[in-house]
């Protein structure tokens, strides 16, 4: 990485409440441009957390977060920052077209620019022709592709991704996450994506983080080489089978089976915490 | 793939429309039928039968045939003078205008009230006892008072009945303020944080989430309202002295209920279908703005 990373966190801990949970512990990570970054870890290892600080949607209790060589705050003015979460979110009063086009309304796009892209976006994700139709009539795949346009129309530099496909079922899942690498490789947007999923990690990222519970912090970082892009076939590598054998092992030193369990009720606490 | 999950239009949605629409108007006809079936069955058994509720005495003063007090309606109400029914129209055209005006001061009000206080727990804390004692004062006292107050300041067009207005909106603003403020406070938290990573101004946090999120709480309260300002209306012209509305016509025919009283219940059936009226106009108005997933829809 000889270029100024995209992001930047040193020394990142997050406790909620006085002498609360400590969710994250002294994280240090640096991604590049154009790095597609899943962390994965059981519940309550902070990975939403970390999300969200990156995001500056909350405040870390220490530590700093670069950001395009700037403050996370002043990364979130500049709108540097799209993101997706496991809900599609989509605001039902609004069409698919409208959707798409509400972070460029804030942006103050004219109307003309809007449509314009909100087609483009459209074609991206495969729902051309869809522009007039309410969320309601979509199926769960498509809001979440909706979503993902709505995240990339702007063009943000970070597309930050909570379990976008958490909800979804398997088959869509694969397709989607298919899609959304060709979308990465288009809009050259650089990526983080949260997950549960280790095959789906090691599917679709460059490098996977690895992060276990109490404190949540990172245990170990695995490199992905699988050859770019990637197909269908690519789960049938061996070395893709090699990968996520890595990638478990790495959960497992870090405590993140056994802890599966009890982490649940740590995120239920952090989530009662944040008020969500 | 995409042509079969969206959800396709049946050729005949519009006779499934047409069909849904008349077994409504059946079911309210039915329903209109046994209460009418019922008022005259309870007549009719008092008056062969004798029997008193307390010192409650079945008789056409007390409890008119209802076929008698629509058709009060199409008679004189004094010698050679015009139709009962058109007297009460203009009354109601009258009371409607007063109560238009108080429901869309009321409603504005009230709206604006939860919107401040959806941006200031100190406000909210500060001000809602206050707007609930506002409530829990009769309207009857604070009548006479708001007609002292408002009526020297109002100008030519609006003297007298403008206080009626007033008194209207006191009444309506209250639920459009308490189901607004939690309409306001329903948004998706998750929907919020997308506003802030769009780097939106807490204006247009409100006007495009907020407030969208709050319609359903929005009209639920403006269908109470409806019906509350035209009751507000009709109460507020008794110490305004309004003659022209329907409270005129109440206080008018209150008088002469022993030699008349299917005048008063002709009335009374006239100020309930200027409020289902109202009532019906705000169903109307959130038909047309209201746009939500159709499971979601109340």
């Amino acid at each position: 990485m000889s270029e100024a990373p995209v992001v930047a966190l040193s020394g990142v801990t997050k406790q909620f409440g006085k002498g609360g949970v400590t969710a994250l512990q002294d994280v240090n990570l640096e991604i590049g441009r154009g790095e597609f970054i899943s962390l994965i870890g059981p519940s309550g290892c902070g990975k939403s957390t970390l999300l969200r600080i990156v995001g500056d949607l909350i405040q870390p209790t220490t530590g700093d977060v670069v950001v395009n060589g700037k403050s996370a705050h002043q990364a979130r003015i500049d709108r540097d920052y799209g993101i997706v979460f496991q809900d599609s979110v989509l605001f039902e009063w609004r069409t698919v077209a409208k959707n798409i086009g509400l972070p460029l309304e804030l942006a103050g796009w004219s109307r003309e620019r809007r449509r314009e892209r909100v087609h483009e976006m459209l074609d991206l994700v495969e729902l051309s022709g869809f522009d007039d139709h309410h969320p309601w009539q979509l199926s769960g795949g498509m809001q979440q592709r909706v979503s993902i346009a709505r995240a990339l129309s702007f063009d943000p530099a970070l597309l930050l991704m909570d379990e976008p496909f958490g909800a979804l079922d398997e088959m869509t899942r694969e397709r989607l996450n298919l899609e959304l690498l060709r979308i990465w490789d288009a809009s050259g947007s650089t990526v983080i994506f949260v997950t549960h999923s280790i095959s789906e990690a090691v599917f679709l990222s460059t490098r996977v983080v690895v992060m276990s519970p109490r404190p949540g912090r990172i245990t170990g970082i695995v490199d992905v080489d699988l050859p770019q892009p990637r197909t269908g076939r690519t789960r049938e590598e061996p070395r893709f089978a090699e990968l996520i054998r890595e990638v478990r092992r790495t959960l497992r030193a870090g405590g993140g089976f056994e802890a599966e369990e009890a982490g649940d009720e740590e995120e239920a606490l952090i989530a009662a915490e944040e008020g969500l | 793939m995409a042509a079969i999950v969206v959800a396709e239009r049946a050729p005949s949605e519009r006779a499934e429309r047409v069909r849904a629409g008349a077994l409504q108007a059946a079911q309210l006809l039915g329903v209109l039928a046994v209460l009418w079936a019922a008022w005259e069955a309870f007549k009719w058994i008092g008056e062969t039968t004798g029997f008193r509720l307390g010192t409650f005495e079945v008789n056409d003063r007390t409890l008119p045939h209802l076929h008698d007090v629509v058709g009060t309606l199409f008679e004189p109400s004094r010698r050679n003078g015009p139709l009962l029914i058109d007297i009460l129209v203009d009354a109601a055209l009258f009371t409607a205008k007063e109560a238009a005006l108080g429901f869309a001061l009321g409603a504005l009000f009230g709206f604006a009230i939860a919107v401040a206080l959806a941006h200031s727990g100190l406000l909210q804390r500060g001000f809602m006892p206050y707007i609930v004692a506002s409530q829990t004062v009769p309207i009857l006292a604070i009548a006479p008072m708001v007609v002292v107050w408002v009526n020297p300041k109002m100008p030519e067009g609006l003297k007298d009945w403008g206080a009626v207005a007033v008194i209207a909106a006191y009444l309506t603003f209250f639920p459009v303020a308490i189901n607004t403020l939690r309409g306001l406070s329903s948004a998706d938290p998750r929907a919020l944080e997308l506003m802030r990573s769009y780097a939106s101004s807490t204006w247009s946090v409100l006007w495009k989430v907020r407030v969208p999120a709050s319609l359903p709480y929005l009209f639920a309260a403006l269908k109470v309202s409806a019906t509350a300002s035209v009751v507000g209306a009709i109460i507020g012209e008794l110490p305004a002295s309004v003659q022209d509305g329907l409270g005129g016509a109440i206080l008018n025919f209150n008088q002469y209920y022993a030699s008349a009283p299917t005048r008063l219940w002709a009335t009374n059936l006239v100020a309930a279908a200027l409020g289902i009226t109202f009532f019906l106009l705000v169903v109307a108005a959130e038909r047309a703005v209201v746009r939500r997933a159709p499971e979601n829809v109340a």
